[in-house]
């Protein structure tokens, strides 16, 4: 059964995120304007002393293809020093736990899914890793991964702002101050707040304890706290523990829990109205952010319909309530199924619960969130941009209907910029269908799944939606730590975040050197009501229609059978 | 090629050729122009070699049923694209047969000796003779001589036009009749490029190149084709994975079904058509873009003089001075204008004759005309004594000599109202004293300020271009309902207006015909050359109206949007039917391998086979439906973007979603009746 006190903490989230929006955006522009803000005082020193040290002038403009190239330098080495830390970590300090050095499939996935801010977990955090490979192997990719995803929506908002410009800012300046004056400083009060409420934050090994049955129990500590902030703040996902946001380390009240939806949410939400500002018209980003909302309110009402309806076969049998599996009685359906849904909608990835348990259609949702191109709000930065490649098509679609060539907050969308969406659209069903379908032939793919039936492919099916989609939350129940399913979902990871943002920042680069068309009475209106329903419409029909065969052989499949009481 | 009537888009006389070119077209290299059709051709060839070698469970009936229709779909592409270029080709065969018969009387270098040459053979440089009754044999200039030409030929329009050497009026085109006199014609072009080549290329759509906006769209269908491969193609192994297989022949079915065949298959006829519209609406362009460009014009430059007023100013007041009464003043207008055969004299006499009911038909006898000359600047009358002349005020003042200074302050006081009022005054004097003014009034055409209303909705400026003083601009912009003037406007004056408008973003369309427009009509994104107008303004300018009607510019704009609107229209319906085609062929091709699916069958479809038989013909019958509308075009309301937006997605957006339900449910309800299955 829903309950009123559910729909309430569903209206209280989504007014709390409305409010902090604006604020949040302005802080943003200011950065995406290289402003300067009263933690200027405080790090201004530090921000200099990098871009010395790196011999970076931050004045220095770059055009779309620099951009491009030492974004991906830099993610590359990022990379590759990751795969070392973990492959040597048996070698490494912090280590009190004495924890070998990963395989090389392990270290390359992981790796991988660090630096794409995918954070999909092949292995379980405290007994596979040591304190140093969490906090320098990983966290520094959930601070510079999600830095690097703002950095790019600053990249592509100025190719809709400029005017006949050649360059689109610089990537170093934009890292940094994205990484000093707002991950870095939000970070630090939320890991306080997080201590405060009982989160670890040790550099310790595990403690044993006995419990109160007697039972000798060990207990795995670490610096938790601050991976926690960033893993949320940064729509990262990765936990410290297994259990993720499950976990009451992680995840310890209520209120955290509250918390930590936030802020999966807060920093894509501003970008909307930052881009509004970027462009002279926050109608503009408010216009996107209501799509988006839309789009997540839909979701959130079918989950939590779905998940407080129950199973009847379980009814079946004497159980009664909603669909309580999987899920933790800490936080009930209506907070599950609203994490759940944000972490999908966000590509954060975390999970208070685990979504394997869902029922079919609550499911479905999650996974329909990534499919969509994590465009729901989405990842820092990711969200924005790539909702802004199916505005692009959107207004292309639909924009010749009032006879004109199609403009977009003042740039015409011309043949180049309709190449470079679909391109970058396509890349997501290509490759998860692509490698679900082999995955769903192979030896080595069947050995994953461990239900049979259609919610084993469904199993499949989310693995690579959530590794291309870059959200990194499992479905869980899929045996991912193998060379198989290592070595494709890295690849999954790295096509899924990269083969868009090269098209995109080629937009951006195109668009930045087009003149401004002026809006009149003629122009296409992209803000208001009809606009929304129209992004809505082409995000759900071209970024969803895809996979509609997916998943009826999947969730649909599986729902149909639940409901005809039919087992696998 | 009058404005003609359009001529029903179905007679057997187009749709039978029509049909022969619907299979020629089939050839693979017409067919790759389009990448969606060749796709679908490509499958049609796939699935009628299956039916022959493959193996599955369906029935060859059925299978059958599916190839043709495929094939079928492809037809109704190609019969599309022939039948919007059918009109064109009647036309283009009866200009051809103008051009066979063109002969040239070529003149050697020195003297008026000449030889007879074909058209063909004529050179840029070469001068030719054209006496009465000779055809013009080539695009060219006059360069000596004056003579009447009947350009019907081209322009649909039997009164004759008068071509003469220097001036605006010099150009002449092949193919149209000297009527009278004898001119010399300095041929301007090579032959295959003059005006009548180009209008054959044009009505026949055989230069007929991608517009930019084409291309964008192919790409986005291109897009949408491949990603739909990817989603067919990876279903046998989700298939297989529940334990069963997909035949072929069903996996065809879906994908083309899925993909834009719908607009991919009228994208070429609609812009085949939209040329068409400018053709018989008789304006000339010289490529698709220009017409796509008219479409985002967000600025018109507009003459004043024909397109805002109408071509002559009107006597409207008389305004006395001095005590004198208006009988008197009016009296004194009539007789000086008598024998003024202006179109302004005119109507001075009608005004004096209407309002102040003046009888004098005629000049008496012994009067004695003053001519107008360009030194005086004064013209009137001497009759019996007295002696009356009207002029520019200036000129009438001076020609008194002295006069008493509070007659002539006054008539400076009216003077300056009447040219704030947006008019001209005309001073008259009888016997050497200032009677007072006569207000010429320029003619604000009736309809101008809704029309610019219209085009204010759609967010196009007017700007109206005169060389009339500012303070008299001003009141006649005032009175037209235009946006903004350029006062005493010199060509470089208009250029520079273009220049900075264009630097600011917005597209700009204008229309001339000298040859000091010539730069301007270059310089606008649209710029539409009179047809009466000179070689050079021909040239620079994009389009050519034919009827040289410069108001036509506000119908080229709309034609304009027209176009792109029912590009836009057409995919968006043709995106938003997939929906209902999924919903038709999941269920279909799923219930086999789990149950349960046929929930999803919300059609209530016959049977599985029927229901992937229906989307398929559903999906190629869709194709004739449409050629109507993608012939004559979405109509344009100039009601703004907003509304126009909320209204096209109302029809084709909502409309393209429930259509097709409604289509399959019917089609499919024929099928199983029929026993197809």
């Amino acid at each position: 059964m829903m309950t009123l006190q559910g729909w309430l903490l569903i209206a209280a989230f989504v007014g709390i995120l409305l409010a902090l929006t604006k604020p949040v955006g302005l802080w943003l522009f200011a950065l995406y304007e290289g402003r300067r803000t009263p933690l200027h005082t405080v790090f201004g020193p530090v921000e200099r002393g990098f871009y010395r040290l790196a011999g970076i002038d931050p004045a220095q403009e770059q055009g779309w293809r620099r951009y491009a190239v030492h974004m991906l330098l830099f993610n590359l080495v990022l990379a590759l020093f990751t795969y070392a830390v973990l492959r040597l970590q048996g070698w490494l300090p912090l280590n009190p736990m004495g924890f070998a050095g990963t395989s090389e499939h392990l270290a390359f996935n992981t790796a991988i899914s660090f630096t794409t801010n995918t954070n999909w977990q092949s292995y379980a955090g405290e007994s596979t890793l040591s304190n140093l490979s969490q906090m320098l192997g990983l966290a520094i990719h959930n601070f510079l991964s999600a830095a690097t995803g703002i950095a790019l929506a600053f990249a592509l908002f100025r190719g809709f702002a400029r005017r006949s410009a050649t360059t689109i800012g610089s990537f170093w300046a934009d890292m940094t101050r994205v990484t000093l004056y707002l991950l870095l400083p939000l970070c630090i009060l939320y890991a306080l707040f997080l201590i405060a409420s009982g989160v670890p934050q040790t550099l310790a090994g595990s403690v044993d304890v006995t419990t109160l049955e007697g039972v000798k129990q060990v207990l795995a500590l670490g610096p938790v706290a601050s991976q926690e902030a960033i893993k949320m703040l940064g729509t990262n996902g990765g936990g410290f523990f297994n259990a993720n946001s499950a976990h009451p380390f992680e995840n310890p009240t209520a209120l955290t829990n509250f918390v930590q939806m936030l802020s999966i949410l807060v920093i894509g939400m501003g970008l909307t109205f930052t881009f509004g500002k970027a462009v002279g018209n926050t109608r503009q980003g408010w216009a996107i952010l209501a799509a988006m909302l839309t789009i997540f309110l839909i979701g959130v009402t079918i989950t939590y319909w779905q998940e407080a309806a129950g199973n009847p076969i379980l009814h079946g049998i004497g159980a009664t309530g909603g669909n309580m599996e999987g899920k933790e009685v800490r936080f009930g359906i209506a907070a599950s199924a609203l994490f759940s849904v944000v972490t999908t909608a966000a590509s954060c990835g975390a999970v208070n619960a685990m979504h394997d348990s869902f029922t079919a259609l609550g499911g479905m949702i999650p996974l329909f969130n990534i499919q969509l191109g994590e465009v729901v709000v989405g990842g820092v930065g990711a969200g924005i941009y790539g909702f802004l490649l199916f505005a692009i098509l959107a207004v292309f679609v639909a924009g010749l209907m009032v006879g004109r060539t199609p403009e977009y907050v003042g740039k015409k969308i011309e043949a180049r910029e309709v190449k470079l969406a679909v391109l970058a659209i396509a890349v997501l069903p290509l490759v998860i269908l692509g490698m679900t379908a082999i995955a769903s032939v192979t030896q080595a793919g069947l050995a994953g799944p461990l239900n049979k039936g259609p919610h084993g492919f469904t199993e499949i099916l989310y693995a690579f939606t959530s590794a291309v989609g870059n959200n990194g939350s499992a479905f869980t129940g899929l045996t991912a730590n193998t060379p198989f399913y290592n070595g494709l979902l890295g690849v999954a990871m790295w096509i899924g975040r990269f083969f868009i943002i090269v098209p995109m920042l080629a937009i951006a680069g195109g668009l930045a050197a087009k003149s401004h068309t002026p809006e009149t009475a003629g122009s296409f209106p992209t803000t208001g009501p009809l606009w929304t329903g129209l992004l809505i419409g082409i995000v759900l029909v071209v970024g969803g229609l895809t996979f509609l065969p997916s998943l009826a052989l999947g969730p649909v499949a599986d729902h149909l059978a639940m409901i005809h009481g039919q087992t696998f | 090629m009058a404005r003609t009537a359009s001529k029903s888009l179905f007679t057997a006389d187009l749709i039978l050729p029509a049909v022969g070119d619907a299979f020629r077209k089939l050839a693979p290299r017409a067919l790759i122009r389009n990448p969606v059709m060749f796709t679908t051709a490509i499958v049609a060839v796939l699935l009628t070699i299956l039916l022959a070698v493959g193996q599955d469970s369906l029935s060859l009936g059925f299978k059958l049923q599916l190839v043709v229709w495929l094939w079928l779909t492809v037809l109704f592409g190609t019969f599309a694209e022939a039948l919007a270029e059918g009109r064109g080709k009647a036309q283009a065969a009866s200009l051809r047969a103008t051009k066979a018969e063109l002969t040239a009387k070529r003149l050697k270098k020195d003297g008026d000796a000449f030889d007879g040459v074909p058209a063909s053979a004529l050179r840029m440089g070469d001068v030719v003779l054209v006496e009465t009754g000779d055809l013009i044999p080539s695009d060219g200039e006059v360069v000596s001589g004056v003579a009447s030409v009947n350009e019907a030929a081209i322009t649909g329009e039997s009164a004759p036009v008068i071509r003469e050497a220097g001036g605006d009026r010099s150009a002449v085109t092949a193919g149209t009749r000297v009527i009278s006199d004898r001119i010399k014609v300095q041929v301007t072009v090579n032959p295959g490029q003059g005006f009548l080549d180009r209008m054959i290329a044009l009505v026949e759509g055989a230069e007929r190149q991608k517009t930019p906006n084409e291309i964008a769209l192919t790409l986005l269908l291109v897009g949408l084709t491949t990603i739909f491969l990817i989603a067919v193609a990876t279903i046998p192994s989700f298939a297989h994975y529940a334990g069963g297989a997909i035949p072929v022949a069903v996996l065809a079915a879906l994908f083309i079904t899925l993909i834009p065949t719908t607009i991919a298959a009228l994208l070429s006829a609609i812009g085949i058509a939209g040329m068409d519209r400018l053709v018989r609406f008789n304006v000339l362009a010289k490529s698709g873009r220009a017409v796509e460009a008219a479409g985002d014009i967000d600025v018109l430059l507009l003459d004043k003089t024909g397109t805002i007023t109408v071509g002559d100013r009107q006597a409207t007041e008389f305004r006395t001075v001095g005590g004198a009464s208006q009988a008197q003043l009016a009296e004194a207008a009539l007789l000086a204008s008598l024998a003024d055969e202006t179109p302004e004299g005119r109507s001075i006499v009608l005004l004096a004759r209407e309002r102040f009911g003046q009888t004098a038909q005629a000049l008496p006898q012994r009067a004695e005309v003053i001519p107008f000359t360009a030194q005086t600047r004064i013209s009137g009358v001497e009759t019996g004594g007295t002696r009356i002349i009207k002029g520019a005020v200036d000129s009438v003042i001076r020609a008194l000599g002295d006069n008493p200074v509070a007659e002539e302050m006054e008539l400076r006081r009216i003077t300056d109202e009447i040219a704030r009022a947006g008019g001209t005054p005309l001073a008259v004097a009888q016997d050497g004293r200032l009677l007072g003014a006569i207000f010429l009034k320029d003619i604000v055409k009736a309809g101008i300020r809704e029309r610019f209303g219209e085009l204010r909705q759609m967010g196009i400026r007017t700007v109206m271009i005169t060389g009339d003083n500012p303070l008299t601009a001003a009141s006649i912009a005032a009175e037209a309902g235009v946006d903004d003037f350029l006062a005493q406007a010199t060509p470089e004056d208009k250029l520079a207006l273009i220049r900075k408008e264009q630097q600011g973003g917005r597209l700009v369309a204008m229309c001339g015909d000298g040859t000091n427009d010539a730069p301007a009509l270059a310089q606008a994104d649209v710029g539409v050359a009179m047809n009466t107008g000179t070689q050079a303004a021909r040239e620079a300018g994009n389009m050519v109206d034919l009827d040289s009607d410069p108001t036509k510019l506000i119908e080229v704009v709309g034609l304009g949007k027209q176009l792109l609107m029912t590009r836009g229209a057409l995919t968006t319906f043709s995106v938003a039917n997939d929906v209902a085609k999924y919903f038709a062929i999941i269920p279909a091709m799923f219930v086999a391998l789990y149950p349960g699916l046929g929930v999803l069958n919300v059609m209530g479809l016959g049977t599985a086979q029927s229901a992937i038989l229906t989307a398929i013909i559903f999906n190629a019958l869709v194709i004739p439906c449409l050629v109507p509308l993608a012939l004559k075009g979405v109509t344009y309301r100039p009601i703004g973007a907003g509304p126009l937006l909320a209204r096209n997605l109302a029809i084709y957006g909502l409309g393209g979603l429930v259509a097709p339900f409604v289509g399959i449910k019917l089609i499919d309800m024929a099928v199983n009746s029929l026993g197809l299955v």
